[in-house]
């Protein structure tokens, strides 16, 4: 195990230092670079060839076919169009109800639970972060149970006076429901004359279906607990000072939190917003497990579809073409929210405040 | 639930009068704020812990029972049909003996890999760590879903597929454990090493018996993460294997839940079945609580 130095001891290990360095890391990068790297480069290469899942993707046979398969997704009027532009719909107004939600609910419990007063903190937290540690396809389970047309949920609605729908059968969009109340039932010929990705705007306009929206509540459901933590955490290295001198001021519980609290709490804010946006573009376990894209394709997702398209169609270049569109989707969406932390990190009124009012006091 | 009562039955111990004293605040809306801050908790408790009581009180239900009375926490008949179902005529045990090989050997691997790594990348000189690092940093932000096709492309080239290996191997080392490793290591000061140095240890002696007992923090962080992973992944099974001997359990409960509708719901049975996918991570939740809050009570002893 030890080697002695020839020549100074200093040389003789930092010699020794760049020969492990590289055998120490070495399981990581053989490990990371076949599973990960090489992977994503050959999948490129599929995403750009007519591969039938035939023998290697490599072989002769397998000719490039260019953007053909990213064409056919994008504009190419057909089936495979209108699929890819619904699963686009479907988790766009996913990832708009759950990201909002869950952040908003899992602030909410962690200023819950990081009362110091509070009594049964532990059960508390232990409580909220219980479903976070599940698995999805557990979950899941349990939430075609509830959500039966004869299940918990709707036991539980009848109580109130409310017939709840058949959810995971239900594939009629929430907004087109709530439209429907107040009599109308077909959008203007502007939205449904005109379209986008094969799916007319009064059909992106649908709003999550009935089955979507069930999915969306177990999705708040696991992962608030998770973002619980990371709020809890940031509320803890947040110095009391700040706060006691806002309440010295007179500020009160609500001013504080808004006005001292939150500012503070910013980068964890984004973390779970990019956190919660990667998550959401990512639909696939529950959808595998659950509905398998139905009722009506209202839960297809891209994640589902591109796995559905590759392995059950067999269309390899099709399924993987998906794959890469999601995964623009999500790094845009990364870097809007990067961007948008650097950009603001004092927003431009509170710099106005600032540079009027030296004392915190006299903001207010 | 012990806990609630207790929370609900003393809300103002001397000692809890005390510190409500010792904080400034409003003393005459306290009391009505504490209850309503007590009802909002319990209610949001329940709702959170209510589906799993149900879950488990439908498991020891009959079909019809199911059915008829989602709702109610103790089965008017009790039946143990969907567990001796499960245990005595399904693949269920061989499901829960595959997820229990492959979770094993991947937390394993990826305690030692992964500290291995962030062991070397913290702390070991040599051309090229930036690189790799920087690396790292790229591939932590692939979204896992989008690797689904690429994955199966290279354990079928690699001649794998449906093997022990294609479920493992791909597993062994995650880039945000080693990234963990690595901000641990360097919270350990140097000083350490250079006295075993000094004393003529390797550099794998150092790591070994020097700084990897001292990482058991971090190391416990690994353990948890990748038990959780391992035992909850479903994608990678999906696209690794396909026979029925090397179905786990998220892969088997999956197609309980999905394929097998048509043969009336069977609630209690998929019910039961994920109910018992669900214990091991709640013991090891429950073991390791406390790290896995990751935060420090201070003021309320419980």
């Amino acid at each position: 195990m030890t080697t002695p130095s020839r020549t100074s001891r200093r040389s003789g290990i930092r010699g020794g230092e760049a020969a492990s360095g590289w055998l120490f890391t070495a399981p990581m990068i053989i490990l990371l670079g076949m599973f990960l790297v090489i992977p994503v480069l050959m999948a490129l290469w599929v995403s750009f060839s007519d591969w039938n899942g035939r023998g290697s993707p490599f072989a002769g046979t397998v000719s490039f076919v260019g953007m053909d398969n990213y064409s056919a997704l994008l504009g190419g009027g057909g089936l495979a169009e209108q699929d890819f532009g619904t699963a686009l719909r479907n988790n766009a107004w996913y990832v708009l109800l759950v990201v909002p939600i869950q952040t908003m609910l899992s602030l909410f419990l962690a200023v819950l639970v990081n009362r110091a007063i509070l009594r049964g903190r532990g059960f508390f937290r232990t409580a909220f972060y219980f479903p976070s540690v599940t698995s999805s396809v557990a979950i899941t389970v349990l939430w075609l149970f509830l959500f039966s047309s004869t299940g918990a949920v709707n036991k539980l609605l009848s109580f109130i006076g409310v017939n709840g729908p058949n959810w995971f059968n239900d594939p009629s969009g929430v907004l087109h429901n709530i439209l429907r109340v107040f009599g109308v039932t077909t959008g203007p010929a502007a939205l449904t004359g005109n379209s986008f990705l094969g799916i007319s705007f009064w059909e992106w306009l649908a709003g999550p279906s009935v089955a979507m929206s069930a999915f969306i509540l177990m999705a708040v459901f696991t992962t608030s607990g998770t973002f619980m933590l990371l709020f809890i955490a940031a509320l803890q290295n947040l110095s009391g000072d700040v706060v006691e001198a806002a309440m010295m001021d007179g500020a009160n519980g609500w001013q504080r939190f808004w006005r001292v609290t939150l500012p503070q709490l910013r980068p964890t804010l984004f973390t779970v917003l990019t956190l919660g946006l990667i998550g959401a573009w990512q639909v696939f376990d529950q959808i595998y497990t659950g509905t398998q894209g139905g009722p009506g394709k209202t839960t297809l997702t891209p994640a589902y579809l591109s796995y559905q398209t590759a392995f059950t169609n067999q269309a390899w270049g099709q399924g993987a073409a998906i794959a890469f569109i999601l995964f623009v989707i999500i790094v845009v969406f990364t870097l809007f929210q990067r961007w948008l932390l650097a950009e603001r990190k004092v927003s431009a009124r509170r710099m106005r405040l600032y540079v009027q009012t030296p004392t915190p006091g006299g903001s207010k | 639930m012990s806990t609630t009562a207790r929370a609900r039955v003393q809300p103002r111990s001397p000692s809890q009068r005390l510190r409500t004293l010792s904080r400034p605040q409003l003393p005459t809306s306290a009391i009505a704020g504490r209850s309503l801050l007590y009802a909002i908790l319990i209610v949001l408790a329940i709702i959170y812990i209510a589906p799993f009581l149900v879950q488990v009180a439908t498991s020891f239900k009959t079909d019809a029972e199911a059915a008829s009375n989602p709702m109610s926490l103790i089965p008017a008949t009790w039946s143990l049909a969907a567990y001796e179902r499960l245990f005595l005529n399904s693949d269920f045990p061989v499901w829960f003996q595959n997820s229990a090989i492959v979770t094993v050997f991947v937390t394993l691997g990826r305690v030692f890999f992964n500290s291995l790594a962030g062991y070397a990348l913290a702390r070991l000189h040599f051309r090229g760590r930036n690189v790799i690092f920087a690396l790292l940093i790229a591939v932590m932000s692939v979204p896992g879903v989008v690797l689904l096709i690429p994955k199966f492309l290279v354990i079928n080239q690699l001649g794998i597929y449906d093997t022990y290996v294609a479920m493992i191997v791909p597993l062994l080392t995650d880039a945000a454990g080693v990234f963990i490793m690595k901000n641990f290591f360097e919270s350990i000061p140097a000083s350490v090493e250079e006295q075993a140095r000094i004393d003529g240890a390797g550099t794998f002696r150092v790591f070994w018996s020097i700084v990897l007992p001292m990482a058991r923090p971090a190391l416990v962080t690994i353990i948890i993460l990748s038990f959780q992973g391992s035992w909850n992944e479903l994608s990678h099974f999906i696209v690794a294997t396909q026979s029925p001997e090397l179905t786990t359990l998220t892969k088997g409960v999956a197609s309980l839940a999905s394929g097998q509708l048509s043969q009336g719901t069977q609630y209690p049975l998929k019910l039961a079945a994920a109910a018992i996918m669900t214990i091991p991570v709640a013991v090891m939740f429950f073991i390791f609580q406390k790290r896995i809050m990751n935060t420090t009570d201070g003021a309320v002893k419980e």
